[in-house]
């Protein structure tokens, strides 16, 4: 046994040592080009915001804050009157339709996936509403004009009948008689809002899906081993759980709705008559995208101007719904998980 | 068998091997199946439920068509059950059972109108899938020529040009934000990831005015089909890196930590690791950008305009497009005749280009072992 000498055993410092990167030019090179990827992207988002606010300051130069209580859309080359009421008016509505049907079909296509179906059958399901998605809106919008329309006007026509004293399936015919004929629900706002629906379905569903497969299912066993039904489960945990996600899925649904462009404008006949757009089952709707898609080959001077700043309005409420919806899925995800 | 037989004397030999197993006269019960009572009625409430809405429908009410008798088939068919169940089990069970009727009826009435869509377009439009319609352009078709004198040969070129532009730049552009928000991070990538989100929101239209407003306003550039190619990309971008993000996150990080330790540089590990691992995921995160972009149309109004003769050059002249040639179609369109067939034709065609697409992005998803199948985006 050899003794070592103290001092032969070296003491580490114990003072902490700054970690140093250090990068070689290729890393450099690597990591300004990703950073200047993603610049690319703010970038991009504020000249957007910014070149449209830029070239619709004519439209609002001529027009001032009427511009936005004004219903009449008749710009012309030297001017004309314009405003965008009765455009947003418009797309709110056919964006209400569909959220209204949207959302309740959403929420059970998402339960019966996620709660019912077979695995088999989940992953059926799964790929066809994802290929609802992939559809292209402008086959939506053939297909809702030549098919669809032809069914749903007998539908009106029996929504209109029979539940009239219901303020907006109130319809007023065209012709004086007093009784409405079929051809007073073609191209109406309600039909576009059913297409719209199917839109946003996918998104809806993909949404809400994601948090109730999220549902904790500790306590979803909890509730079956205490005796519940499957709906008992579904009503006391999955969707007490999964509010924020249906919340959260309804509002980026209607923002895909409100900015859905050639489907409307080949489905809806535009009018900017108040009365007429809020009576949903009858010809006539309007929306920001579709006037922008059907009037843009005549304009031009300040009607340009006008449907920028026509493009601009839909761009901020668009911009302001899915700020909204996403801060409410985080929300939902982070501060509903449990301890199970 | 024999320890049955101890613990029940008076039990003969029971036939059925299936008790054999069950502990003491319990009978097995099988989970998630329905059992021949909750069959015999659902069985039972489809007949009457037929049964009633014929005769409301045939003998009571003024109504007609196919629609109605289904919606009064329908809802009668789920009160009968609830009410059968409600009989036979009570009222909590008769409540889940009709409530499982419910979300099954809703998923499956989501399926109606792509089974609609699809068949409408094949039926309508599968005269698209012959040579001439094909080859030919519409540079002297009119509404009264026969179908073959007219074809969407210059759309269908048009559209690849434009969509590989489109790629050219966006998937580039795509790749590198989703590494820059994987792999580099940093206080920039929140913002990044929050404005990527809120980019996949645009509307498709607003993409168009905005390529519209900065360079063809102030005449940098015509309508072209470059023009279309940049204001597609700005919807392509999103939808590809916020797929190639979900992809690379499941790169896992011992693969990294590994090169690490071996000395790999950042660029190394992402270049020779990270980014062949992912792949597969990667083209199918392409592959899904695409399907999302090839159908758009109303950027391709705003910032090519359309044409009706062949034009191979994208950066001159005007350039045609799938989807314009259907949106012009429908628009001169008067429900019926020629222009009508060639709508449906290259609605067809578009809509078989998006099947494969989706297809294949399902396939190479499935196969790139990292278990991800990014979904497409809906589009506007």
């Amino acid at each position: 046994m050899t003794t070592i000498a103290i001092s032969d055993v070296s003491v580490p410092d114990e003072s902490p040592i700054a970690i140093q990167v250090t990068r070689n030019g290729r890393d450099r090179v690597y990591r300004s080009t990703g950073y200047a990827a993603g610049w690319v992207t703010l970038v991009l988002m504020g000249l957007i915001g910014g070149f449209l606010l830029y070239r619709s300051f004519d439209a609002f130069r001529y027009e001032g804050l009427r511009f936005f209580t004004e219903t009449r859309w008749l710009p012309n080359a030297s001017g004309g009157v314009f405003g965008i009421a009765a455009l947003l008016l418009g797309t709110v509505l056919i964006a209400a339709v569909a959220l209204v049907l949207a959302v309740p079909i959403a929420i059970g296509t998402a339960l019966f996936i996620t709660e019912y179906a077979p695995r088999r059958l989940r992953k059926v399901l799964t790929s066809a509403i994802d290929l609802l998605a992939a559809v292209p809106s402008l086959i939506y919008g053939i297909w809702g004009a030549s098919i669809l329309q032809s069914k749903v006007v007998y539908v009106s026509r029996f929504l209109s009948d029979h539940f009239g004293w219901f303020p907006p399936f109130h319809t007023t015919p065209f012709s004086g008689s007093g009784h409405t004929t079929l051809a007073d629900f073609s191209a109406s706002a309600f039909l576009a809002g059913i297409v719209v629906a199917l839109m946003s379905l996918p998104i809806c569903t993909a949404v809400i899906r994601e948090v109730f497969s999220q549902a904790p299912p500790g306590e979803k066993e909890g509730a079956l081993a205490l005796g519940a039904t499957r709906w008992g489960v579904i009503r006391d945990v999955v969707l007490p759980f999964g509010k924020g996600g249906i919340i959260g899925g309804s509002m980026l649904g209607l923002g895909r709705a409100l900015g859905e462009t050639v489907a409307v404008a080949l489905i809806i006949s535009r009018t900017t008559n108040v009365h007429n757009l809020l009576q949903l089952l009858k010809t006539g709707g309007n929306s920001i995208a579709a006037t922008i898609a059907r009037s843009w080959s005549e304009a031009s001077g300040i009607q340009t101007s006008a449907l920028m700043a026509a493009g601009l309005v839909l761009f901020g409420v668009t911009l302001a719904i899915n700020a909204a919806a996403s801060f409410v899925v985080a929300r939902s995800r982070s501060g509903a998980a449990t301890e199970i | 068998m024999t320890t049955i037989d101890l613990a029940n004397p008076d039990v003969e030999e029971d036939p059925d091997p299936s008790d054999a197993v069950a502990p003491l006269g319990e009978a097995l019960i099988r989970i998630r199946r329905l059992d021949p009572d909750s069959v015999i009625t659902y069985c039972g409430a489809a007949f009457s439920a037929l049964a009633l809405a014929w005769l409301i429908y045939e003998r009571f009410a003024p109504f007609s068509g196919g629609l109605g008798f289904l919606v009064v088939a329908w809802t009668a068919f789920c009160i009968i059950v609830y009410s059968l169940c409600r009989q036979q089990w009570g009222k909590i069970a008769a409540r889940d059972h009709l409530v499982r009727l419910l979300v099954a009826s809703m998923a499956m009435l989501a399926l109606i109108p792509l089974g609609s869509i699809v068949f409408t377009v094949v039926q309508r439009g599968y005269h698209g899938l012959q040579p001439s319609f094909l080859t030919h352009t519409m540079a002297g078709a009119a509404s009264l020529s026969k179908f073959s004198q007219g074809g969407a040969w210059h759309s269908i070129v048009g559209s690849f040009e434009v969509v590989g532009i489109a790629m050219l730049i966006s998937v580039p552009l795509g790749v590198m934000t989703a590494v820059f928000l994987n792999e580099i991070g940093g206080r920039l990538a929140r913002p990044v990831r929050t404005l990527t989100d809120a980019m996949s929101a645009v509307p498709s239209v607003v993409a168009g005015l905005f390529i519209f407003a900065v360079l063809i306003q102030p005449q940098y550039l015509k309508a072209t089909g470059f023009a279309g190619a940049l204001a597609i990309s700005i919807l392509m971008v999103p939808t590809v890196t916020r797929t190639a993000e979900v992809v690379l996150r499941l790169v896992p990080g011992g693969l990294r930590e590994a090169s690490f330790a071996l000395g790999g540089s950042e660029w190394n590990t992402t270049k020779q690791v990270v980014l062949p691992t992912a792949r597969t995921g990667l083209v199918t995160a392409v592959v899904l950008g695409v399907a999302r972009v090839v159908g758009e149309t109303a950027p391709l109004i705003i910032t090519m305009i359309g044409a009706q003769q062949f034009n191979g050059n994208p950066f001159r002249g005007l350039q045609d497009a799938l989807p314009l040639f259907i949106w012009s179609d429908k628009v001169n369109s008067t429900g019926q005749g020629v222009v009508d067939t060639w709508m449906w034709s290259g609605a067809c065609v578009l809509l078989a280009i998006v099947l494969v697409l989706f297809v294949a992005a399902r396939v190479l998803g499935n196969r790139s072992g990292l278990g991800a199948v990014p979904r497409v985006r809906r589009q506007r």
